[in-house]
């Protein structure tokens, strides 16, 4: 048989002659496709990163306010004054809080949304955790701001229902507690986790999905009580997808500095500090050192994840 | 003799659809039970009713003479082999197998003694320390008969559990559940699709049609004495006949079947035409047409092949002509 007779005749426009070599080097279409986002992330993030990372390696004159270009430690010291730690160790405990709370709140809605919801109940569940991130971070912030304020929804409420004694017995704890909700960590924390829930239900339901049916049913046969199979099936297939959530909701909170500023109390987070530090203060050094800081706890929290084989069930 | 599972009048309706229709079935202690039917045909709900996976909408089921009604999975003393095995990934093979000990509360050594033992049954021995991930298919399946045996049950139900292995390990499979079942006289309930695995392993089949049992008998009795026409067209595919012609044949009005083997090819009989045939290995598969009635003849290997559209003669012996009961 000839040549000719084993290829379809086709047009031969240069279009096809590209697919067709393209076809015949399938490694010099994965180099094209990935390129552009390999230098997008490369230059563009990786870059600005250790220009970060350069700049927190500097210092301020004290007097001067200018910055003095050689490497020393002293920013980094800096940080660990009582004033500045204070405001990591505030940050951290507020992270892990939401972190812990959006696990807590997420499960349940993701694992619904995994095993029973079908088709119409599917889309509500999608629609229902999306919808919030359809609309303005800062709308969010600012209504809830109202619902939280002395004079928002939530104090009418109890009012109404006369348990107004029960919020100001609340408010009255020192530390979590103020003035109103929209002025104390505690609301800061409910704003945080409401603005955040999606990035973690997500990944849970996503990994949820992954996990059969006759997964829990073998164990169920297996003599394990519902609790039982929780702890020894469910949560250790499910971790990838809390992990995953947990690094969204631990990391958004350790950089943000807008909710602190709007809901809260006036003591400072990290994001509000590299703020104030880079901009009116112009310590940039200072400010860069506060941003490697949710980077390396990142990094130990991933490590640490890691060791504990949160990963193995990939 | 126990009855290790008894169904009464047990029914398993899923909004209009009826998986399970009106199901009796009695199941002895120490029984290799088979549960044979198309797919849809009822034979896995009813298999999830003995485990505890589903409720009944109505009737009784017992298992060992206690009502089943309301207890859980978790309180049955019946394991099962799924058909995905349903291994848990994130545990090595030696803790899979531990699994139910572990819940039980059984002391570490112990449990790894035993699953290390129960390992050793299925001939699988010092595989303890790998991921399921890391075992073919057949091992898997292994791992999956390990664990749920591991525990001791009083009825191991499984489901399918040869489906997604090839020929040559289903059939070495076949031999050593058998024997397995032999030696360990614990009861079985063996779900499948395949007729010669029923066949070859079971003590009793029951066949399953649309949500209902339509016959229950030894491997014989359901090959060579088909109830109803479903019976002898799905248990290796009989040539049925319908009432008019087998009242032409033999005076009785009803149903009857004839193995594709017993028929003959040769000079004298009923006429024939050849549509077409197919050589499967052992045999010929000849498809013939006699009198607008479609039949397969199975010609042994040596016997000349009749092409198609060629005119022949049918005929087989009067006792394997099996006439069902018209009631029936």
């Amino acid at each position: 048989m000839s040549d000719a007779a084993i290829e379809t005749p086709r047009r031969a426009g240069w279009l096809t002659s590209v697919s067709d070599s393209l076809w015949r080097n399938p490694r010099l279409l994965i180099f094209l496709l990935l390129t552009p986002p390999a230098l997008w992330l490369g230059i563009i993030y990786l870059g600005s990163l250790f220009a970060l990372l350069a700049q927190s390696f500097f210092s301020i004159d004290e007097f001067s306010g200018v910055i003095v270009y050689e490497f020393t430690l002293k920013t980094y010291r800096e940080l660990f004054t009582p004033a500045n730690f204070d405001i990591i160790i505030r940050t951290v405990v507020m992270a892990a809080a939401v972190t812990l709370a959006a696990v807590i709140v997420s499960f349940p809605i993701a694992y619904y949304a995994a095993r029973y919801a079908r088709g119409k109940w599917k889309a509500v569940f999608y629609l229902g955790v999306m919808l919030p991130l359809w609309s303005s971070y800062l709308v969010k912030v600012y209504s809830w701001k109202l619902i939280l304020a002395k004079e928002g929804i939530l104090n009418w409420l109890f009012e109404a229902l006369h348990l107004t004694w029960l919020l100001n017995a609340y408010l009255s704890i020192p530390v979590i507690g103020g003035n109103s909700l929209s002025v104390s960590w505690t609301g800061t924390f409910l704003v945080f986790l409401y603005v955040w829930l999606p990035f973690m239900v997500l990944p849970i339901q996503a990994s949820l999905e992954r996990i059969p049916a006759s997964m829990l049913e073998a164990s169920g046969d297996l003599g394990a009580t519902p609790a039982q199979s929780f702890r020894h099936v469910l949560l250790p297939l499910s971790l990838p997808g809390v992990i995953a959530g947990s690094i969204f909701t631990f990391s958004l909170t350790l950089g943000d500095y807008i909710i602190p500023q709007i809901v809260g109390s006036s003591r400072r987070f990290i994001g509000q500090a590299v703020y104030a530090y880079q901009g009116t203060a112009g310590n940039i050094p200072l400010a860069a050192a506060f941003a490697v800081v949710p980077i390396v706890i990142m990094g130990v929290y991933l490590w640490i994840a890691k060791r504990n084989g949160a990963f193995d069930a990939l | 003799m126990t009855t290790a599972v008894r169904f009464t009048g047990v029914s398993r309706h899923f909004g209009s659809v009826r998986a399970v229709d009106g199901v009796d079935i009695e199941i002895a202690e120490g029984e290799f039970f088979a549960m044979l039917g198309p797919s849809g045909s009822g034979k896995t709900t009813c298999l999830r009713l003995i485990a505890g996976f589903e409720q009944p909408t109505a009737g009784e089921i017992a298992i060992f003479g206690e009502p089943a009604q309301g207890v859980p999975p978790y309180k049955r003393h019946v394991n099962t082999v799924f058909q995905d095995y349903a291994l848990f990934p994130h545990l090595s093979v030696i803790d899979n197998v531990a699994y139910g000990l572990m819940i039980a509360g059984q002391p570490k050594a112990q449990r790894r003694r035993a699953a290390e033992e129960a390992l050793e049954m299925v001939a699988l021995p010092g595989y303890g320390t790998r991921k399921p991930s890391e075992l073919s298919g057949g091992q898997r399946q292994r791992v999956a008969l390990a664990r749920a045996l591991v525990n001791r049950p009083k009825v191991l139900l499984l489901d399918e559990p040869l489906g997604a292995l090839d020929l040559k390990l289903r059939e070495q499979m076949q031999e050593e559940l058998k024997a397995l079942q032999r030696k360990l006289g614990i009861t079985f309930v063996f779900v499948t699709h395949d007729q010669g695995e029923a066949l070859s392993m079971a003590d009793r089949v029951a066949v399953f049609n649309e949500g209902r049992i339509v016959q229950v008998g030894q491997p014989q009795d359901i090959y060579y004495r088909p109830e109803v026409p479903f019976v002898a067209d799905f248990v290796g595919s009989s040539n049925v006949f319908p009432p008019d012609l087998t009242e032409r044949l033999t005076g009785k009005r009803a149903h009857a079947a004839l193995r594709p083997e017993a028929v003959r090819l040769g000079a004298e009989g009923h006429g024939a035409t050849v549509r077409g045939s197919s050589f499967i290995g052992t045999a010929t598969k000849v498809a013939l047409d006699m009198d607008g009635i479609p039949m397969i003849a199975l010609l042994p290997k040596g016997a000349p092949v009749p092409e198609a559209g060629a005119q022949v003669r049918v005929s087989w012996a009067d006792e394997d002509l099996h006439v069902m009961d018209p009631n029936a």
